[in-house]
């Protein structure tokens, strides 16, 4: 579970045609505004360093223009990186030959698209058997590979419908079916559902939790969305004009942002809704058996009546129901005092 | 320059040239000889082949490509307007002309657009040769083309090529330029290498804009018929130019008119068949 199955080491990434030379520069500590003003080089990337663990969401978050989408294509190297490397399976891809890349593409990674990019002349089942038929797969068992995803996406009956004839919805879990058909260990989303509309978008989230039970890939998952990023991350990695500010679980982001610009982000979240009373229990109380007690792993919101219905403090429990703390009406007013300045 | 030595420097140039179609122009012509023979046959079938079975297969491809059944009772009625008047065998020689010649700018056209597209130095070269092509006095290059090869079929099939062929050229590189980059991206993250993105996504989704290339390939080539028939193509530009010569205005204007209704049954089928190959192939995101 705590393998690192991509490991991002000082990875840089400037636009331009002349990269390799302002790397140094970008090393002494030019900024992405500096470098565009007095060199006209766009700085995408400024020495990246994140592991991805095996199996998890890593969500990727920042304002347009920050990096993110630049990082992602790294993963599978749509873009060439200026300097660094990224070991998936400790395999360097940025030293693939061209063959062994197409190879890896093939089979490691797929991918799902801001705006869905399906392909128009195809229907549905060739959509989704697109990454098969690439590989040169066997037709029947691209066929049945493909209608095995079109179902787990909840799009039975629709094969034969093109992309034009589909909602923005629908055709996103033709995308999601697509990258899921090549059985790849590593699924990149970048801002897959942000082109939808908000409940159809809480749905596809709900979706993608619900897959990811069971097919427990490595998730690289793009969003400006901060609601979204803490729904379904299980880090966050946040950047900023090309760097990454802070890496960490939601616990992490919320109560102790690395600066300005992430308490900015994080400003107008809802706490008592994210955050688990684990987070801020008290460690060193004692058990109190005449007091109610609640689940580590809930969130604050949901042990809210409880806490309010109750004089004295409550006891925290883990999953084998041991003890592990307590957590009182001053925790919580602490939490939303924070919040508030 | 003075007078003299630009006298002198024509005389050279056609002396120079002239000595090489001499020595070189059977060579060249040997190598026209399938398409030839291929023309020969197509039109020599065209001709023998029972008036009603030709028009039949006629109306069956315009039905096939148009899907519209008042454009096949229309072009019945042309196809029977042509026959009655007399211009059926120059009709059918115009046709297989035209045939032959789409025939070959599809076949050079196409791969010379993809080379176009993929490649910008390749575009730069050859750009400025097609806006040659489209502005030279068709009358000129047909002189060289007639020193090369004499009169005939063969020239006659060169000059309509040369002036016909940039359509197909321009409008493939565009087609393909157009394709959405998201789309290419997602094939390129699938692990498709280039002849598969190319076969796969850039000329399926380009294919509308090829067909609009090629409908326009169809009509200047038809338009060149007549010019054509100076050099000795057969076909409904011949009696035009006599008509031309001898002041025979109802001769010209039956002519014409038979061209004229080619065009337009060419260019009805290709469009409508170019619009239903459309049909998913735009605004998939919107």
């Amino acid at each position: 579970m705590s393998e690192v199955k991509i490991k991002i080491e000082n990875l840089y990434k400037i636009f331009g045609p002349r990269a390799k030379e302002y790397t140094n520069k970008v090393k002494s500590g030019i900024d992405k505004d500096e470098l565009l003003a007095k060199y006209n080089h766009v700085l995408g990337l400024d020495n990246i360093n994140l592991d991805i663990k095996e199996q998890s969401i890593q969500v990727v978050m920042g304002l347009s223009g920050s990096g993110k989408s630049t990082l992602i294509r790294h993963i599978n190297r749509l873009i060439e990186p200026t300097e660094g490397t990224v070991l998936v399976d400790g395999e360097d891809i940025t030293k693939l030959n061209k063959a062994d890349l197409l190879e890896f593409r093939r089979n490691k990674t797929g991918m799902v698209f801001q705006r869905f990019a399906l392909f128009p002349h195809h229907n549905i089942l060739d959509n989704v058997q697109f990454g098969l038929s690439i590989k040169n797969l066997d037709k029947s068992e691209s066929k049945d590979k493909a209608m095995y995803w079109i179902e787990k996406v909840g799009l039975t009956g629709f094969e034969n419908k093109f992309p034009n004839q589909l909602s923005g919805g629908m055709q996103q879990r033709v995308g999601l079916a697509r990258a899921l058909a090549i059985d790849p260990d590593i699924l990149l989303m970048d801002e897959a559902f942000s082109a939808l509309d908000p409940l159809i978008r809480t749905d596809m989230q709900d979706q993608l939790l619900d897959l990811q039970k069971n097919l427990k890939k490595t998730i690289i998952f793009i969003t400006h969305d901060l609601d979204e990023a803490l729904k379904l991350g299980d880090r966050i990695a946040i950047l900023n004009g090309g760097k990454l500010v802070q890496d960490g679980n939601a616990e992490e982001i919320l109560l102790n942002p690395a600066d300005e610009y992430v308490s900015n982000f994080v400003k107008d979240v809802n706490r008592i809704k994210v955050l688990k009373i684990g987070s801020i229990m008290n460690i060193d109380g004692n058990m109190n058996e005449s007091n109610p007690s609640v689940m580590v792993d809930e969130s604050i919101e949901n042990c809210l009546p409880t806490m309010l219905e109750s004089e004295s403090s409550l006891n925290v429990l883990d999953n084998d129901k041991n003890f592990v703390g307590v957590i009182s009406k001053n925790n919580i007013a602490e939490i939303l005092r924070r919040s508030k300045d | 320059m003075s007078s003299e030595s630009l006298r002198l420097f024509k005389k050279s140039v056609d002396g120079a040239y002239r000595s090489f179609s001499a020595k070189y122009g059977d060579a060249i012509e040997a190598v026209f000889d399938p398409v030839l023979y291929f023309l020969v046959w197509f039109e020599k079938l065209l001709h023998n082949s029972p008036w009603p079975l030709v028009i039949l297969a006629l109306l069956g491809l315009v039905y096939l490509g148009s899907r519209s059944i008042y454009l096949t009772i229309g072009s019945l009625f042309a196809f029977l307007f042509i026959g009655y008047f007399g211009m059926w065998d120059d009709t059918m020689s115009t046709v297989s002309i035209i045939g032959v010649c789409t025939a070959l700018t599809i076949g050079f056209g196409i791969p010379v657009g993809i080379l176009m597209s993929g490649s910008d130095r390749a575009r730069a070269m050859i750009t400025p040769i097609l806006d040659i092509m489209q502005t030279m006095p068709s009358f000129v290059y047909l002189i060289p083309v007639v020193m090369l090869l004499g009169i005939g079929k063969i020239p006659g099939l060169l000059a309509v090529i040369i002036y016909a062929i940039p359509p197909v050229i321009r409008l493939t590189d565009l087609g393909i330029r157009e394709v959405n980059k998201e789309v290419l991206e997602a094939a390129d993250a699938f692990g498709a290498n280039r002849m598969q993105k190319l076969f796969r996504v850039q000329l399926p989704l380009a294919l509308p804009t090829i067909f609009a290339g090629i409908n326009q390939t169809i009509m200047m080539a038809l338009a060149m018929v007549v010019i054509a028939s100076m050099i000795g193509v057969k076909g409904l530009g011949q009696p035009v130019l006599k008509a031309i010569t001898n002041q025979y205005f109802t001769m010209g204007l039956l002519n014409g008119l038979a061209i004229v209704a080619l065009a337009i049954i060419f260019d009805r089928v290709s469009q409508s068949y170019g619009k239903r190959m459309q049909q998913h192939r735009a605004g998939a995101n919107e």
